[in-house]
């Protein structure tokens, strides 16, 4: 696949990576001229992303969360994150609104506010190897 | 996690700042409660004026406050959000469940 430009950062499961996540794809993603609506809601899918890792991926421990961006031809960010956690059982019943296996300080809403925050997201995930979580975003050209 | 607040009337208004995600929302959640308690006001206002991003953990913390408040019998608002915040309230429906009085865009 064509791409313009990427970036790889690897980094431990420590849930102060959350906002070093959002923040560093935020920046990649500065020379692609977002609105402000959109850096908005790329930090956001990423900082879900980056916390299903921290929760869910490596409950009892830390693991390394990989995350790559793209920027693909007519202005699409891609980013793919992934770990190589517990994994999803059943993915069907995890993308469920208010759905959650975390305690009270979890909504449940972390898959939804992805998919409704990107134009393309898809999860894999195989129980005991990981999971990866792929989406887009395509950015308005500014005239 | 920074927060301030103060009472007046019976009205106790909770300030959140910066950045709310999973980092910090056990601790949100926690001195939410522990405020709404320790002062049983008849309204509780979460001013999200100085709030900067907030992700899906931010609804884990308005969910507790209205658990809170609905404990008491009290009302819970909130105030002054900006348009990030206000976006992932909407796609979660929480809009629909709590009083949102003001939303800066």
């Amino acid at each position: 696949m064509k791409f313009d430009n990427y970036m790889i950062l690897e980094f431990p499961s420590r849930s102060c990576n959350e906002s070093f996540a959002r923040s560093a794809v935020a920046c990649f993603a500065a020379q692609m001229d977002p609105t402000l609506e959109e850096l908005g809601d790329i930090r956001t899918a990423v900082s879900e992303a980056v916390t299903n890792c921290i929760v869910h991926a490596y409950p009892n421990d830390y693991g390394m969360i990989t995350l790559r961006c793209r920027i693909l031809k007519d202005n699409v960010l891609d980013i793919v994150i992934k770990d190589k956690g517990i994994g999803i059982d059943n993915l069907e019943q995890a993308r469920r609104p208010m759905f959650t296996t975390g305690g009270s300080d979890r909504s449940g809403m972390g898959f939804t506010i992805m998919e409704s925050f990107m134009t393309a997201f898809e999860v894999t995930s195989a129980p005991g190897k990981g999971t990866t979580i792929h989406m887009r975003r395509k950015l308005q050209r500014r005239k | 996690m920074h927060l301030t607040s103060f009472l007046q009337d019976g009205q106790l208004t909770i300030a959140l700042t910066g950045e709310i995600d999973h980092h910090c929302a056990k601790q949100y959640i926690g001195a939410i409660e522990g405020k709404i308690e320790a002062y049983t006001p008849r309204i509780c206002v979460l001013d999200f004026r100085e709030v900067t991003f907030m992700d899906s953990s931010g609804i884990a913390v308005v969910i507790n406050a209205l658990r809170s408040m609905s404990r008491i019998e009290g009302k819970l608002l909130l105030t002054d959000l900006k348009s990030q915040p206000m976006k992932v309230f909407r796609a979660s429906g929480i809009d629909k469940l709590v009083e949102i009085k003001e939303v800066y865009t």
